[in-house]
């Protein structure tokens, strides 16, 4: 049994594996099939401060190796979550950490101030990422200036760990990083899903209903490796991790690149059980290479 | 309060082909009992050996025997997943997470007269449905419509446990037409309708409902992701704003949805 232990700034974890935001629920509907507290940390559904619908059906469209999705960060809202969502989860035994979006640099820290009260939630990450919004979304991550607006503006309401969830859909992907640390945040996850189309060739249109939406699943882990193996050698906080991951040995890889922690997200829709299943499997590869922490391998990919 | 969710790994025991459209997969669980499912529930089954197939296939539960502990899969070969699901054989793992959804609003007395109606390979459900209600002491009224007789599926099975009235577009079997215009609507009295089916089938059956001012619930197929609630993917328009079909339904009172 090999030491699993990470910490994301201040965030301490049992294990480096967490689920991803919008995958995974609330960690509740997955009760059932998998034992909660085996996980790192369970990062839940995206929260705005005013509840949105999302977009309108079809939100998913399926590819080789991936799926796309233009859910549009459907919530019932901040308040709701707090009342109603925070009570059922905030004994479950791993770190839960909320993923707040927004509409405004404004909205951001008001909904990350309502999280900031409750004291079984250590930490929140930013979207500042989404591709399926309109309003806000994706258009704050794209840009160095609009990531550290948002980033200072919540830095100010947030005093925890604060992650910052970044876009692949830029030019240079570091700068963005090396922007929202210079505002302090305490750590960044990468990536977001990728900006993609797909076209029902019988009825001569896009599948989804806005056209476009977020690519997602094992297809998109080479271009996050190597997103994550360029910002962790260019920022000096934490990385996390994703992009299909489905396996230990995809895990082991990010963290050779240079993450602290990883994202498990799509593969939990084909099994509800893989984040514990990839914790065990670390600990085994670990085990078997002679290595005491996880810790030890964190960026050792030269 | 929801029945307890489990991955399982099925053994398939039989595979049928029923016409060259659609598979009946028979499958068992070797090691224990399956668990409680209620009919108009579904199944997310793993696709494996499929590479255009990435997700799960929400199939409906088709038929439960506690006795012979089976359960049965209604495959219709649509794309690249049912298919690989279809040829599955003999002896074959077939991974399944069940089971998913809310299912059918079961009759509360034997008084209560039922209408099963299903259509194409949304007949599925109705036989489990049907079988339950019989076991409860209930005879079950099934109205069952196909394109063709050759796609009339699994007609002796529900002729064992109800009532079989059936109509086909070309009038090869049954009445000629849609399953709206089967006269049996005209000559008995409903109290409630269950309904699985190609969708302008459900919003036709659902008019009649509505125009008798029968209580009506209907089953969706929207796509899924993961079929737990957790993607918000096969949403529906719902007078309560945009719900799960996977968590919320299937099945849904007709009452619920805006459709129309």
């Amino acid at each position: 049994m090999a030491n699993l232990t990470t910490n994301i700034g201040a965030l301490e974890m049992k294990n480096p594996v967490m689920t991803a935001s919008g995958t995974f629920g609330y960690g509740i509907e997955f009760s059932d099939l998998v034992d909660l507290s085996g996980i790192g940390g369970i990062i839940v559904k995206g929260t705005t401060f005013y509840p949105r619908q999302g977009n309108d059906y079809p939100r998913m469209a399926e590819t080789p190796s991936g799926m796309l999705n233009c859910v549009g960060l459907q919530n019932k809202g901040v308040r709701y979550f707090c009342e109603s969502i925070y009570p059922k989860i905030r004994k479950i035994d791993t770190q839960m950490v909320v993923n707040v979006s927004g509409s405004s640099p404004e909205d951001y820290a008001r909904c990350a101030e309502c999280i900031a009260d409750l004291e079984d939630i250590h930490a929140i990450e930013l979207n500042i990422s989404c591709p399926n919004v309109h309003d806000g979304g994706m258009a704050f991550g794209v840009t160095t200036e609009g990531a550290a607006g948002v980033v200072r503006a919540v830095r100010k309401a947030y005093a925890k760990t604060l992650i910052v969830k970044l876009s692949p859909n830029v030019t240079d992907i570091v700068s963005i990083a090396k922007a929202v640390e210079a505002e302090g945040a305490d750590a960044v996850s990468l990536i977001n899903t990728l900006m993609g189309t797909a076209i029902d060739i019988e009825k001569r249109r896009r599948m989804l209903s806005i056209g476009t939406g977020g690519l997602s699943g094992p297809c998109v882990k080479p271009v996050a490796l190597r997103m994550v193996y360029q910002v962790a050698h260019g920022v000096k906080i934490p990385v996390i991790g994703l992009g299909g991951i489905a396996s230990a040995k995809d895990a082991i890889e990010f963290i050779m690149a240079g993450a602290s922690a990883v994202e498990i997200g799509t593969a939990n829709f084909i099994d509800p059980a893989i984040s514990v299943k990839v914790a065990r499997g670390i600990d085994e590869w670990l085990d078997a290479h002679k290595v005491a922490s996880v810790r030890d391998i964190i960026g050792v990919a030269e | 309060m929801s029945l307890k969710k489990h991955v399982i790994d099925l053994k398939v025991v039989s595979r049928v082909a029923l016409g060259d459209r659609f598979v009946l997969l028979k499958c068992t669980d070797s090691v224990a009992q399956l668990p409680p499912m209620m009919p108009g529930q579904f199944a997310q089954l793993r696709v494996d050996g499929s590479k255009e197939t990435f997700l799960r296939r929400p199939i409906s539960i088709n038929y439960v025997d506690t006795k012979t502990n089976q359960i049965w899969f209604l495959i219709q070969l649509v794309g690249s997943g049912s298919r690989a699901l279809g040829r599955l054989n003999e002896g074959d793992t077939l991974n399944a997470l069940l089971p998913l959804g809310n299912g059918f609003s079961m009759p509360v007395s034997a008084s209560q007269k039922h209408l099963l109606v299903g259509g194409g390979v949304g007949t599925a459900p109705m036989l489990y449905m049907g079988a339950q209600m019989a076991l409860m002491g209930m005879r079950p009224t099934f109205l069952l419509g196909a394109r063709t007789k050759d796609m009339l599926l699994q007609i002796e099975e529900f002729e064992r446990v109800g009532d079989v009235y059936v109509t086909t577009e070309d009038g090869s079997a049954g009445e000629k037409g849609f399953v709206t215009q089967h006269s049996i609507l005209q000559k008995q009295k409903f109290d409630r309708i269950s309904v699985c089916g190609p969708s302008p089938m459900m919003k036709a059956v659902a008019r009649v409902a509505r125009e008798k001012g029968i209580p009506c619930e209907v089953s969706l197929e929207n796509m899924m992701a993961c079929g737990l609630g957790a993607c918000l993917c096969c949403v529906e328009k719902t007078v309560k704003g945009n719900v799960c079909v996977c968590t919320e339904g299937p099945v849904f009172d007709i009452k619920e949805l805006t459709w129309e």
